[in-house]
């Protein structure tokens, strides 16, 4: 039994370890941007659409409806790095479904890749919507002794992002395992549905998460904040 | 009893009450919040898409306390670091 797909080595020379992580992650990129172009490549506004077009279109415009409404005004600045975020984990826990397959988001070093491409995702974002001055300021908006409470909240939710998608994915891989040893047959099959849901519920709320982190960046700077910013 | 059987013992028994403990502050706190979820959309139907947002944002929140228990258990039960140093030392 594997903690993590890191420990499933597929090929080795040298010091260059190719893990299943790897693999796998490289795969789901490389389905990802391939199925894009592939239905993008014919874009039509004509009354009859292809079916792939309009599938996408739903998944598209569902992503920048929830970015609008947490409150990120020009949505289409966000939508490629959020949409990015919730396909990518998305397709990693649905492609669960195949055997000999292990979600690359089991594995704690891609989510901790996730995570800080959030952690360095929000003052980008914040410094572009406020300016530095304006981002920077709201480090020290209530009073400026709580500057090391606002430096601690950056680093450990971006800890709490990491640990949360590492530990669902990989809870989900580790309870259908034992369940294989204990219940072989059937019982597997529902928590295998189970981990479905969950795994699409985690994409979500990584997704989520990483635009209410955006969006607090983002908000302060323009004008004063019109109410208090979730965090 | 050995060294590396106390070890085993420990860790175990730790594994299992880091679960137990940990996961009962995460369960109340996640039916309180679900109980008020569930009053606030009785009262305002019209309101269920961000009461439900705000819901799993919060159950996120809550239920990654009791995530953190079970890395903690899994740590201890597969990875632990003292038993590795353990089984490096004989």
């Amino acid at each position: 039994m594997h903690l993590s797909p890191d420990e499933v080595v597929l090929w080795r020379h040298g010091a260059i370890v190719l893990n299943q992580t790897i693999a796998t992650t490289w795969v789901v990129m490389a389905g990802l941007a391939l199925g894009a172009w592939l239905v993008t490549r014919r874009l039509t506004d004509a009354p009859t659409i292809t079916p792939w077009q309009n599938a996408l279109e739903i998944v598209v415009l569902g992503i920048r409806r929830q970015i609008r409404d947490a409150g990120l005004s020009p949505a289409e600045r966000y939508l490629p790095f959020i949409g990015t975020l919730f396909l990518f984990i998305a397709t990693s826990a649905a492609l669960t479904i195949l055997p000999g397959y292990h979600a690359p988001t089991a594995s704690l070093s891609t989510t901790t890749a996730l995570a800080l491409a959030v952690f360095v995702a929000v003052p980008l974002y914040g410094t572009r919507a406020g300016g530095l001055r304006g981002y920077l300021a709201h480090f020290l908006e209530p009073s400026p002794w709580l500057l090391p409470l606002h430096v601690l909240e950056e680093l450990s939710r971006t800890l709490a992002l990491a640990v949360r998608l590492f530990g669902n994915a990989m809870s989900g891989g580790l309870i259908v395992a034992i369940l294989l040893a204990v219940a072989p047959f059937f019982f597997p099959v529902l928590m295998s549905l189970l981990k479905l849901l969950t795994g699409t519920v985690q994409a979500y709320i990584f997704a989520v998460l990483a635009t209410v982190y955006i969006a607090a960046a983002a908000r302060v700077a323009p004008g004063p904040a019109e109410e208090g910013s979730v965090s | 009893m050995t060294d590396a059987a106390w070890i085993a013992a420990v860790s175990i028994a730790t594994a299992g009450l880091t679960m137990g403990i940990g996961s009962i502050g995460p369960a109340l706190g996640e039916g309180k919040a679900i109980a008020a979820a569930m009053t606030a959309i009785a009262q305002q139907p019209d309101e269920s898409g961000p009461i439900t947002r705000a819901l799993f944002i919060g159950l996120a929140m809550i239920e990654s306390v009791a995530i953190y228990c079970f890395v903690i258990a899994m740590i201890l039960v597969f990875a632990n670091p003292f038993w590795a140093h353990f089984a490096r030392a004989v």
